[in-house]
């Protein structure tokens, strides 16, 4: 033993290098040229595709404009203890950050930011640096000229809202986003009903695409097996009226589901015209339009897994069960289905996730109450350029995905997904 | 087989498409005067009246695009400093709050004419008022045959006209509509807002209605659904009303209670056409060309000579002709930016629910 071994290590190449030293030196080689081959891609990715969405999160906590705008009253208020107002010295650097923000044009900055904790901040803020920039003598108390110019100065909860947004980062938005705010104690509390919106709507977003898997899988899984189970020059023809409606712009089919669905549309003149129906049913801009819809756009990326798991399934076994004495039911629940489940996993997997984002379709074919979490999202980006807001929930949407896709393989497992 | 890759493969997708969008505006540096309007038959008439008229005076061409008011893409276009429109059509609450943000030219009135010449509504910091525009109620009366709605209660009461009717789904106008069909006098619907109360009682209201409502977002669509039966009455744009009645459609516009506001142009902060900017707006301000605008499209003029100058068939169907401003609203644009955020949120909150 111990003379095979040192013989071992005492191998060397045709040059005397020894011979575990040149593996690894070709080993290292590969790497290199392995990594040098992934690194555009990897490169690519991560400024296109990693570093936007870190932006996007920072977004969300990133609370940079009180700071910016008003640097002496951040300054002085960090002295103030939170109860009644603030003294000369605040009010005094009030004026001063406000005179100068007047000249650079930056009040509304400011102004934005803490409107969305006091309704008519924003006004508040300008009509007092408009007036105080008028003031050129020094007045003999800031505090007076101010609480002169508006009486709510004397509010202690205008100044809990400066104090507050007075840091360089702030959990307002990611709060926000699951229907929490600070109270002017500071204390974490719930927003009022008529103002609590998003735990119902995270909610309804994976309810909905819940049901809209569902059903992509029941309507899809005959369908794949027969795409599977046909011949070739039929199952062809089938596998195009798949794959051309899944070529087609996701915009143009929502719009036809709206042709064919509205009040005067083609299935409301068939039910009229059978007298199915005695009156229009309302088929679309409600929750039974979006699923149509939704279900209908979605259905290739179950039909294709599944298909693809199904193909390399012998017939043979089927026709085994058979002959064992199994009836087609059983021979279907006890040997077919259990086959097809990575296809099932897969196809589940990627219609829900790909629903959990969906914007378009129930923006166009849904009522109020059938908008999902990217609706709001959108609304916040596009409408109110509170992209904070807009930030904190798409935070939120990307951590509830990713917890499920952990469930998702902890309990079936990703490496057993067969996508094609 | 590819497995999971399937994801990396839509990552990848998502990637190119945004390196896409980024590249292709890059690469069009001295590019044409760009100009952005609403869309629609709006901007067929825009073009009539000032986009080739100005083509033809300055030889030059001039790019429309439209959109539907997001102010987001002006701000990431000033923010990335790369900015692909010029002068673009705003609200009245979005041009204070992007002037206020700094996301535009502050105007200079030498370039653009006297201010003197312009109502007083349209004379602002960063934008030139070029329309007044309004909310109003309408119907068909192909289908409303008889009586007809009068008001925005009439609009409440689904016993004497059934059926689905629409309004904008955003808080302005709706809690103004509502407080006016709930007897509110125009003069007090801002004061009945300020207070909690107020906006209780506009929501109520609005819960009356909330099973026949069908609500619409782009301007486009209060036509298309009224043509099509969807519902039998809504709130619209009275530009696209007219547009539609000239192209032989019945239907009938409701002046009583018109919720009027005004839209300004701008310039996009760091545009690389300031000059061809300022020499558009002033071209799209001057009185006649205003009032060849109004007559394709019966908005409002802004230029005090336009509005004397505009044609007696038109003027009518002016939201600012006196008979038509009786029981009008001014929807008051320093109120809503106030109000928008808090007011925006429990609409969402009550229309979801």
């Amino acid at each position: 033993m111990n003379n095979t071994h040192s013989s071992a290590q005492n191998l060397t190449t045709f040059d005397g290098t020894p011979l575990k030293e040149m593996l690894q030196r070709a080993e290292r080689r590969r790497k290199i040229k392995a990594a040098g081959l992934v690194a555009p891609l990897f490169f690519f990715l991560l400024i296109i595709f990693i570093v936007p969405i870190l932006l996007l999160l920072y977004r969300a906590v990133e609370n940079p404009e009180i700071l910016e705008v008003m640097p002496r009253t951040v300054e002085a208020i960090q002295s103030w203890d939170g109860s009644g107002i603030p003294g000369e010295r605040v009010f005094a650097a009030l004026a001063a950050d406000l005179r100068q923000a007047h000249k650079d044009r930056t009040v509304g900055k400011a102004g934005k930011r803490l409107n969305y904790d006091i309704t008519g901040f924003r006004s508040l803020l300008n009509k007092t640096a408009r007036k105080i920039s008028k003031i050129k003598t020094e007045p003999a108390s800031y505090r007076d000229a101010i609480l002169a110019i508006d009486k709510r100065w004397g509010e202690q909860r205008y100044w809990a809202a400066v104090k507050q947004a007075a840091k360089p980062y702030t959990e307002f938005y990611l709060l926000a986003a699951v229907d929490l705010e600070r109270d002017k104690d500071g204390n974490i509390a719930r927003v009022p009903a008529e103002r609590a919106l998003y735990l119902r709507v995270f909610v309804r977003t994976f309810w909905m695409s819940f049901v809209v898997t569902i059903w992509c899988l029941l309507l899809g899984y005959p369908v794949a097996w027969m795409l599977a189970s046909l011949p070739v020059r039929y199952s062809n023809l089938l596998m195009i009226l798949v794959l051309l409606p899944f070529w087609t712009s996701l915009l143009v089919r929502t719009a036809s589901w709206i042709i064919v669905l509205q009040k005067e549309g083609i299935i409301n003149k068939i039910l009229l015209w059978t007298h199915l129906a005695p009156n229009p049913i309302q088929l679309v801009f409600n929750r039974f339009g979006v699923y149509v819809a939704m279900v209908h756009i979605l259905l290739p990326f179950m039909i294709l897994p599944l298909y693809s798991v199904m193909k390399n399934i012998p017939s043979s076994y089927m026709r085994a069960a058979s002959s064992l004495g199994a009836n087609p039911i059983v021979a279907f629940m006890k040997v077919y289905l259990p086959q097809t489940r990575p296809g099932i996993s897969a196809g589940c997997l990627l219609v829900y996730i790909l629903a959990i984002g969906y914007y378009i379709t129930p923006a166009l074919v849904g009522a109020p109450k059938d908008q999902m979490l990217s609706y709001f999202i959108a609304f916040f980006t596009n409408n109110t350029i509170n992209w904070g807001m807009a930030s904190g929930l798409a935070v939120l949407l990307l951590v509830a995905t990713i917890v499920l896709y952990i469930v998702f393989n902890r309990f079936i497992g990703v490496e057993r997904l067969r996508m094609g | 087989m590819f497995r999971i890759s399937i994801f990396k493969f839509a990552m990848l997708f998502v990637a190119v498409t945004f390196l896409a969008g980024i590249a292709m505006p890059t690469i069009s540096n001295a590019r044409d005067l760009t100009v952005v309007g609403w869309g629609g038959s709006y901007q067929e008439a825009q073009r009539k009246a000032y986009f080739n008229p100005f083509i033809k005076k300055t030889g030059r061409q001039l790019l429309d695009e439209s959109y539907n008011g997001e102010m987001a893409k002006i701000k990431a276009m000033v923010e990335t400093n790369n900015v692909t429109w010029d002068v673009v059509q705003v609200e009245a609450p979005e041009l204070i709050n992007a002037c206020e943000q700094g996301l535009l030219e502050i105007i200079d009135w030498g370039k653009v004419g006297s201010k003197k010449d312009f109502i007083p509504d349209a004379v602002g910091e960063c934008g030139v008022g070029t329309i007044v525009w309004a909310f109003i109620l309408a119907y068909d009366a192909d289908r409303i045959k008889g009586e007809g709605p009068k008001s925005w209660a009439d609009f409440w009461n689904v016993k004497k006209w059934p059926g689905k009717r629409a309004l904008r789904k955003s808080a302005k106008p709706s809690l103004e509509i509502a407080l006016l069909a709930d007897g509110v006098k125009p003069a007090d619907v801002y004061n009945v807002l300020s207070t909690e109360e107020g906006i209780k009682r506009a929501f109520k209201k609005l819960d009356e209605l909330k099973p026949h409502l069908q609500w619409w977002e782009a301007g486009a669509q209060p036509p298309q659904w009224l043509a099509a039966g969807d519902v039998v009455m809504t709130s619209a744009y009275n530009g696209r009303i007219s547009a539609a009645i000239k192209e032989g459609r019945n239907f009938k516009i409701v002046w009583n209670g018109q919720c009027y506001a005004l839209d300004s142009w701008v310039i996009v902060k760091g545009s690389p056409n300031l000059d061809q900017a300022y020499e558009f707006i002033k071209f799209a301000s001057q009185p006649q060309i205003q009032a060849v605008l109004s007559a394709e499209m019966p908005y409002g003029p802004t230029h005090v000579k336009a509005v004397a100058s505009v044609d007696a068939n038109v003027a009518p169907n002016l939201p600012t002709y006196p008979a038509n401003l009786e029981g009008a609203l001014a929807i008051n644009t320093e109120w809503w930016v106030d109000h928008q955020a808090e007011l925006n949120e429990r609409f969402n909150v009550w229309a979801a629910k």
